[in-house]
């Protein structure tokens, strides 16, 4: 469970420390009167949707670094037999990566309110994501023909889980890309999609370290 | 005010309840004392909180109830007050916590001449093992269990031939000598509980969890379950008798080695156990095809454990001898005809060499109620009604009906399974407390759909 | 500023027109809230229902013949499932801090409104699906409600085949339910508070409510991925939890897995769950202490300190529900020392409350009586706790009637007595009504006292050996008769307690039509919710301008002020305030 302690360590030492920086600590009966939005302790003055992201953010970090430590945990048993990772994994981050920098791009464009740059860096973005999870598909048959099936050893459960719970996030994030795409193409003006770029941004990044991390443990393993 | 008398008078009665209780630790049996005095320790520092705290509110609500033209004082901290406060629970926090570690400091360190016993679970049994004159256990793994090796032994490790095995629910542990329990289970979680010794384990399977205690008092302690491991968890009993050195020893060498017990696997001879049947007939039928009349149950197609352990209860006193049981009484004496071991082997093997067929239906009930009753039942007789060996459930598809419902009242008044050393028998008698009349008919007309 | 136009979105609310929109697929907050609450306390009836019937067993066995072990070790899986999850989370989570959360920030409404929608209606569906293993092949689940494996999927055990699978899917069904929830409050309660709102200004209720949000949007996902694993376990046959293991005479397909996993991310979940209900308890007993003994909570700065300290504690204290599982017994020194440090920031909790008190103008208004009741409660569940926590202590009275009554005091009938004094204190806001004060009184002193007679004598017999989730005690060596004496006055109380809870439910159903109105400040509270121009409040809560707090939460009985409380938004006097 260190892996998942380490997280809420971090996360417990954000919070706090944010708190403080807050004027957690001021005497609240003792100033009356209006404090502005600017005071310490006023309400944060990101985005609603961008602070719902973060904090859904900080909830998927949970769920991985709590398998992580499953993972962790159940590979001191005996019985674990470590798999084969196929290289087509080290392909699938490339194309991950490629389309976390074309989100970026596309985000970019959005800030100065480039259709046209919005419109490349999305396709762009959507089509290496797409490849990821066609090379994640592709992995999975690989060591299914290896023999590596789901009940046949934790190692291989494992493999299958957090790839697939990986690629659903995923897909769960292809869902606002394909929104913001469809927008952007019949015409929408970029500051109506500038948040869910920017945010789709954000997520995308949040999945490649993620992927980043996974792969670490998969291949040390 | 009310409530604040309340309170007082709450307090007051809890000091009361707590000095008069009938209910505190059992006389101990164990080394553990030191957790004794840790609950007391525990129960002085958290009762004068309790007692403090609850008076001062009460005190405060009666001072400072509402009335007329009074205010309240506006007083939004006190530094002071609080660091104090602090510092006073902390001091009571580390007065409980800190004799509490040493405690457990002793129970992680296990003497090093502590002798060494297995327990072993299952659902919902108790076994145990002792590992015999080279004081080592040999291996066992989960895949070799089998009706004849219960244990899962492995056959072929010497370190466990001269192992001893007690495949019943009771053992022995010498007084006064530190003893590490390895606890093992088969199947689920269990916990290994005798309230007397204080301590307590769970069973994991895959696992061997330790616990270590010196039995300090002689004398016969429950086990019990204490993780909840199926449908018959409050019916997962062993007993531990604790006895002098010189008792111990001599009990344990009486005990048979796993490999003693493997050479003696006698089958029984239908031949022999023909002529000894005869005198069964007379009752049973001559193809074991039972008879109301004389009631007298089907004895083809149950397995020959089952008739073997009956066999046996009826032989040593352990059946037919309750005072309401009207029917086993009457089997009680009639086993005299079987003088020795080999002879209840030998009419066992004839018993199951005749032909099954089911036995008539006799007994109207109403199916679908039968049907939700049987979920409990199930668990250990088969969802077919087929009999399970490791459970020690005997077969109840095809067997006589009228039979069944005679014994699952007996179960229930007490009639049967109220013996002591009827193990089986209190798991049966603490699953059929609520079986009325109506819903035995009910389950037994299930029963009877049974192929 | 973009902060302003999303906490000051009356325009973007779509209101609601026809009754469908307005009451049942509403976006309001507080209609979410109100359908959360029935919804909890429909499901949460019925476990009471499934208590009073083991109970009867219990008590009277062989008498009451109502239930064989099968619906035992099922009442005693769905109970306490139910009860924990389904009942409180969602009843303090999704009821009160719906309710609560946007009123006392001064917010029109949640951030996302329609993902808080979601959130009630696939929290419906979970509970749906819940009650439904009750009636598939094999019934409910009988695991307990720890859903320890192997014994939860395998055939020894009640609803092996589907109730399990069931159960698993509610859970995982409810944790989605809860995530678009929990998203909700912690970012409307960082984002959508109304101007001059600071974070030291907030009541404590909001506190609680949002530690406690955080808290499940961290320790949920544990309990997410035991359930995945656990259903791959259950239906493709892999091996996380379980071993090689000779289940009923059969050997069994997994091996190699580790049960003592399960268990630690069961925990994780599981510890941090008690201060998921535990913390906005806190929280709304402080407001109701402060409002009803017309004082400020004494040491506010303490009090938000400890929620944030309890609530970050709460997740290194874990395997004190295991020490006599099997795990390495070392971790006992450390998660005995850790369980203790967490109970100093919860005493000082409790002297604040009483310290409250001191020097107050207390009423003894309906709510005041069940905050009362709570401190009490709460510090025999608090203290009872130090017993647990203390691995050596503990080893003799695990899983034994001493945890029944712990959990029972702490767990239970504290948080009870924090909703139903919540639920007379807030009714009013929500109906414009005053609840019966007869009824009410009668509703606590049975409840207060009807639960102390059950669960004081379950600590004693508990110590005396009697084991937990035992359908019946049978013959022992070590429990003399009075036992069963005790079970069945334990019993009888019980049904008078449950009982009890039907007084309430008609109280809820009768004050609506017959009680007084209210009007918008009953009880002269200072927090914003009771500011609101329309009681009920409408939807989107405020007029055309969003209040302008001036101050904290808690100025009762200020030195000269001419009233004993002036709320948040009034204007200050002198008008030392900034513009």
């Amino acid at each position: 469970m260190e892996i998942t302690l380490i997280f809420l360590a971090l996360l417990m030492a954000f919070v706090v420390g944010w708190l403080i920086k807050q004027s957690i600590n001021t005497r609240p009966w003792a100033e009356e009167g209006v404090i502005g939005y600017d005071h310490a302790g006023g309400p944060l003055s990101w985005p609603a949707k961008k602070v719902g992201l973060a904090a859904f953010l900080a909830v998927v970090t949970s769920l991985f670094m709590l398998f992580f430590s499953a993972y962790n945990l159940r590979r001191e048993y005996p019985d674990w037999a470590a798999l084969n990772d196929p290289d087509i994994l080290w392909l699938s981050t490339l194309l991950l990566l490629l389309a976390s920098v074309f989100y970026q791009k596309a985000s970019n464009a959005a800030k100065r309110s480039e259709e046209s740059g919005i419109r490349v860096g999305l396709v762009m973005a959507g089509v290496f994501t797409f490849c990821f999870l066609a090379g994640q598909v592709w992995a999975w048959q690989i060591i299914h023909e290896q023999g590596a099936f789901l009940a046949s050893n934790p190692a291989n459960a494992f493999f299958y889980i957090l790839t697939g719970l990986h690629a659903l996030h995923i897909l769960g994030g292809l869902w606002v890309w394909g929104r913001s795409t469809i927008k952007v193409w019949s015409g929408e003006e970029a500051y109506k999609v500038r948040l869910s770029v920017e945010l789709c941004s954000v997520y995308w990044h949040f999945l490649l370290v993620l992927w980043l991390i996974m792969f670490y443990l998969l291949l040390s393993t | 005010m009310a409530i604040a008398i309340v309170i007082i008078l709450l307090v007051i009665g809890s000091v009361i309840f707590h000095l008069m209780s009938p209910w505190y630790f059992t006389e101990i049996a164990s080394n553990w004392g030191i957790i004794d005095d840790t609950v007391s320790i525990t129960f002085w520092v958290t009762g004068i909180v309790f007692i403090i705290a609850n008076l001062f509110m009460a005190y405060a609500i009666i001072k400072y109830r509402h009335r007329k033209g009074h205010k309240a004082k506006y007083e939004p901290e006190n530094k002071k007050l609080e660091t104090w406060l602090t510092v006073v629970t902390t001091i009571g926090v580390v007065a409980m916590l800190a004799p509490g570690l040493l405690a457990w400091g002793k129970f992680v360190d296990v003497p090093e001449d502590a002798h060494i016993v297995e327990v072993v679970g299952q659902q919902w049994q108790w076994s145990f093992r002792y590992p015999g004159e080279d004081g080592q256990l040999g291996t066992v793994d989960a895949r070799n269990i089998s009706i004849d090796n219960p244990f899962g032994m492995n056959p072929d490790d010497p370190l466990g031939q001269d192992d001893i095995v007690i495949d019943t629910n009771e053992f022995r542990l010498p007084i006064d000598q530190p003893v590490k329990l390895l606890v093992r289970s088969k199947d689920v979680l269990h916990n290994f509980t005798v309230p007397q010794f204080r301590v307590k384990m769970d069973l994991v399977p895959g696992m061997v969890p330790y616990l270590w205690l010196t039995p300090t008092r002689t004398g016969t302690f429950d086990i019990l379950c204490e993780e909840l491991c199926g449908i018959a968890h409050h019916a997962m009993r062993g007993k531990v008798i604790v006895e002098e050195e010189k008792d111990f020893n001599a009990w344990l060498a009486a005990q048979p080695t796993y490999s003693q017990l493997r050479a003696q696997n006698y089958k029984g001879d239908a031949v022999a156990g023909q002529a000894l049947y005869q005198t069964c007939s007379a009752c049973h039928g001559v193809n074991g095809e039972g008879n109301q009349a004389t009631n007298s149950p089907k004895l083809t197609g149950q397995e020959d454990w089952y008739l073997k352990r009956q066999l046996h209860y009826f032989k040593t006193g352990v059946r037919g001898t309750a005072e309401n049981d009207v029917f086993g009484k009457q089997m009680a004496p009639m086993v005299a005809v079987l003088p020795n071991e080999k002879a209840i082997s030998d009419v066992i093997a004839y018993i199951t060499s005749l032909p099954d067929n089911p036995a008539p239906h006799t007994v109207d009930g109403d199916i679908d109620s039968g049907e939700g009753i049987y979920l409990t039942c199930e668990k250990c007789h088969g969802k077919n009604g087929e009999g399970n060996w490791s459970l020690r459930a005997p077969r109840v598809a095809g067997m006589s009906d009228w039979y069944m419902v005679t014994q699952l009242k007996n179960f229930r008044h007490g009639a049967r399974g109220a013996h002591p050393d009827d193990s089986t028998g209190y798991q049966m008698t603490s699953m059929v407390l609520s079986l009325t009349e109506k819903k035995v008919n009910d389950v037994v007309a299930y029963m009877n759909t049974f192929e | 500023m973009a902060h302003v136009a999303l906490a000051d979105k009356g325009q973007e609310l779509s209101h609601p027109h026809s009754w469908i929109t307005q009451y049942v697929w509403s976006q309001d907050h507080k209609v979410i809230g109100i359908q959360y609450m029935v919804v909890a306390t429909l499901v949460g009836l019925l476990a009471l229902v499934m208590s009073g019937m083991m109970r009867l067993q219990l008590g009277f066995p062989g008498t009451f013949t109502l239930i064989e072990p099968n619906e035992y070790y099922q009442f005693v899986t769905m109970h306490g499932m139910i009860m924990v999850v389904f009942m409180l989370t969602a009843f303090f989570l999704g009821g009160f801090g719906n309710i609560l959360i946007p009123l006392m920030c001064g917010a029109r409404d949640m951030v996302f409104p329609y993902m808080n929608m979601l959130s009630f209606w696939v929290y419906l569906l979970s509970v749906i699906i819940l009650v439904a293993s009750l009636f598939v092949p094999g019934g409910a689940t009988g695991a307990g409600w720890t859903l320890y494996p192997p014994q939860a999927i395998t055939p020894g055990t009640p609803g092996a085949d589907w109730g399990i699978l069931l159960m698993l899917i509610s859970l995982a069904v409810f944790i989605v339910a809860f995530t678009m929830g929990g998203l909700n409050y912690l970012t409307t309660a960082l984002q959508a508070r109304t101007r001059g709102m600071t974070l030291m200004r907030l009541p404590l209720s909001v506190w609680g409510i949002v530690m406690a949000t955080i808290l499940g949007l961290l320790a949920f996902p544990a309990l997410f991925v035991a359930a995945i694993m656990m259903t791959l376990d259950n239906v493709l046959g892999t091996s996380f939890f379980m071993p090689a293991v000779n289940i009923l005479g059969e050997q069994l397909e997994h091996d190699g897995g580790s049960p003592i996993l399960f268990q630690h991310l069961f925990w994780f979940f599981g510890h941090p769950e008690v201060y998921i209900v535990a913390l906005p308890m806190f929280g709304i007993a402080s407001d109701l202490i402060s409002t009803h003994a017309r004082k400020n909570i004494f040491g506010y700065r303490m009090m938000v300190w400890a929620i944030v300290a309890i609530g970050g504690l709460s997740f290194v204290v874990w395997a004190h529900h295991m020490y006599v599982s099997g795990m390495n017994p070392y971790f006992g020194f450390l998660f005995a020392t850790t369980t203790l440090i967490i109970a100093v920031p919860t005493a000082l909790k409790v002297y604040n409350w009483v310290l409250t008190l001191w020097e107050g103008d207390i009423h003894l208004n309906v709510p005041m009586l069940f905050a009362i009741g709570f401190i009490f409660t709460f510090i025999h569940g608090g203290i009872t706790g130090l017993f647990l926590g203390n691995v050596a202590v503990d080893v003799p009275l695990s899983d034994t009637y001493f945890v029944i009554g712990h959990f029972h005091m702490v767990m239970g009938v504290s948080p009870f007595l924090v909703v139903f004094g919540g639920l007379y204190h807030w009714y009013p806001k929500l109906t414009g009504r005053m609840m019966n004060v007869t009824l009410g009184k009668i509703h606590f002193w049975l409840t207060f006292l009807g639960t102390y007679a059950i669960y004081l004598p379950m600590h004693y017999i508990g110590i005396l050996g009697v084991p937990r989730r035992y359908y019946a005690n049978g013959v022992t060596d070590f429990m003399p008769e009075s036992v069963a004496t005790i079970n069945s006055s334990i019993t009888i109380a019980a049904l008078i307690v449950g009982g009890a809870q039907f007084i309430f439910i008609y109280n809820l159903i009768a004050s609506l039509f017959k009680e007084k109105d209210a009007g918008g400040n009953p009880w002269n509270a200072t927090t914003l919710e009771w500011q609101t121009p329309d009681t009920p409040p409408k939807h989107g809560n405020w007029d055309d301008e969003l209040p302008v707090v001036y101050r904290w939460a808690y100025a009762y009985s200020v030195p000269g002020a001419d009233k004993d409380f002036i709320p948040q938004n009034e204007p200050p006097s002198d008008k030392t305030g900034k513009e």
